[in-house]
């Protein structure tokens, strides 16, 4: 089974994950002015890339705390978890971690 | 000279002949009056009907591996039309109909087999919507009923309808002209239909890019060239938003592994299809003999055609809980497919900012029983410019309008 490091608990085997979908969608600055269109992309759309993607995970069995993770939908490889007020990582600091983490 | 008996002969000489190929294998002429993207049982569908209903032949089917190797390939092949709302029973069921008569259109055996479907219910609430969906079924024309545990079990006498189970079966929903097809035989029996009109399919042809000219696509970027296009229709499933990402528009689907499993071959002991959405598996017995059981979406977003084994794990125990006859049985294979799911569990389909340029996708995890119907009103919508009255309910702006089609009800688990 696939480990996930909960950035508090360390690895912990998936099943005790809940997935958040894509991360940093903030609520929208001035809500009453956003046109229909602008409502249902942020109710409805997300993004869908094959590849790396920056998303929400909860370690819903174990910490219960929510924190982001950049994961590859392709290859299923978590490249960074990192808590929920970090920045999202660079494209340039993911290449070079994975470097240094590729055995 | 040696007598003639004793010449040595070529390994495989005394094989019978190699049957026809079902269909050509053509090279990428310059362009096309219309190119489809995706060679699964929607473009392939959709090719058949644009050519049978339209007389529309100039078309290629790009596909970019091997035609019918994705979900089409990969499904559980239920078939039914037991939607709640108007709009999804409104194309389901016209699917339903072109099913009943497809292995004579397309001359080709499809092993479509109306053995029955049986939504189980395990709650009160499950009792409720269940019984809500066979009427509004009724009304629309659907067949089905509401049985109670009983009936349910003189239909599938196997499963476990006693008391005392965790989700005990409390009743069913039965559609009895639901049931299963081969998957692998529809696929092939459009593609041939579609390569006797003269369509080109062609395998081994990933699009890379698409050429725009203002609000026009003008032709799409693949591994064999640049292949010029009248119309572009969009039929690639899980890929959809990589195809769109390129030209600049957005899809809200997310694309998740599904995975299904089969037990080795064994007697016949499954008479019907059962779903479960609350103990979450559905089971059905192939032609041949293997248990086909499949359930939900692994829950992240996924291109890598594999899941996870613990949803396999789940899938079986909860196949034990409502088949306990099944706790002997060997489980044989596993495999996933890459599923487009959309907020509202129903297909995107129709017109995009392109004016040339047609949808076809969030089928999720239940598009394989509206193949015949979507390549029919797909063709028809490509056809004519304007979305086909079966479909117009399915536009991309309802996200915007806020006119949902609901589905999670007949559609979460159920496939
Ligand atoms: C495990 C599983 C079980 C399912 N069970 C059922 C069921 O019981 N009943 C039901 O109704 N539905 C079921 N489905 C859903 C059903 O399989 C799909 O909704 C349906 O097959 C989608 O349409 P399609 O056949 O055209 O898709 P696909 O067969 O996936 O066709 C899309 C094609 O597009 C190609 N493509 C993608 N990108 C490109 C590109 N850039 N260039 C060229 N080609 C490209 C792909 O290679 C693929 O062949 C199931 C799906 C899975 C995975
Ligand atoms: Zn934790």
């Amino acid at each position: 089974m696939q480990l996930i490091a909960c950035p508090w608990c360390g690895p912990r085997e998936e099943v005790e994950f809940h997935y958040g979908g894509q991360a940093h969608v903030p609520y929208p600055d001035d809500p009453g002015g956003l046109s229909d269109e602008e409502w249902a992309h942020y109710v409805f759309y997300r993004d869908n890339p094959r590849g790396r993607f920056a998303e929400r995970w909860n370690h819903s069995a174990g910490c219960r705390r929510w924190f982001n993770a950049v994961r590859d939908t392709a290859t299923y490889r978590f490249e960074r978890v990192y808590r929920l007020d970090d920045p999202k990582p660079l494209a340039t600091e993911l290449a070079t971690s994975r470097r240094n983490t590729a055995r | 000279m040696r007598p003639r008996s004793s010449t040595p002969r070529t390994p495989g000489a005394d094989l019978p002949e190699h049957p026809d190929f079902l269909w050509r294998n053509p090279e990428p002429k310059r362009s096309y009056d219309v190119v489809i993207v995706g060679g699964g049982g929607h473009g392939l569908a959709t090719a058949h009907y644009l050519a049978k209903n339209h007389g529309i032949t100039n078309v290629a089917v790009l596909e970019k591996g091997w035609l019918a190797g994705g979900n089409m390939a990969r499904n559980t092949t239920i078939i039914r039309s037991n939607y709640l709302w108007d709009e999804s029973s409104a194309i389901y069921e016209h699917a339903l109909k072109l099913w009943e008569g497809l292995e004579e259109d397309l001359g080709y055996p499809i092993l479509f087999s109306q053995r029955g479907v049986l939504n189980l219910a395990h709650s009160l609430q499950d009792v409720r919507d269940s019984v809500r969906r066979v009427e509004a079924n009724k009304l629309n024309g659907v067949d089905a009923e509401w049985l109670e545990p009983d009936e349910v079990r003189k239909i599938c006498p196997i499963v476990n309808t006693s008391t005392d189970i965790r989700y005990p079966v409390l009743g069913a929903t039965y559609q009895p002209r639901a049931g299963i097809a081969k998957h692998d035989y529809v696929a092939w029996g459009f593609a041939r239909r579609a390569d006797e009109a003269g369509i080109d399919l062609i395998q081994d042809c990933a699009v890379t890019g698409f050429a725009t000219d203002g609000n026009r696509v003008t032709g799409v970027q693949t591994t064999r060239g640049t292949i010029g296009a009248g119309k572009v229709a969009l039929c690639a499933a899980g890929h959809t938003s990589v195809l769109t990402d390129l030209l600049g528009i957005r899809v809200p689907v997310q694309s998740h592994p599904l995975q299904a499993l089969v037990s080795e071959l064994l007697e016949p002991v499954h008479p019907t299809v059962v779903m479960s959405n609350a103990v979450h598996v559905y089971v059905s017995q192939a032609h041949k003999g293997e248990l086909v059981m499949g359930a939900g979406v692994d829950s992240y977003n996924g291109y890598g055609q594999r899941g996870a084994f613990h949803i396999i794990e789940r899938q079986m125990a909860a196949a034990v809980e409502l088949f306990p006859v099944f706790a002997r049985a060997h489980l044989l294979r596993t495999w996933a497919g890459i599923v487009d799911v959309s907020p509202d569990a129903s297909p995107i389909v129709g017109r995009t900012p392109y004016d040339n340029l047609y949808l076809n996708c969030g089928w999720g995890t239940g598009g394989f029983k509206a193949t015949p119907g979507i390549g029919w009103a797909l063709a028809h919508t490509i056809a004519s410019d304007e979305p086909h009255p079966y479909v117009a309910p399915f536009s991309l702006d309802r996200f915007v309008t806020g006119a949902l089609v609901d589905e999670h009800g007949a559609a979460a688990v159920a496939h």
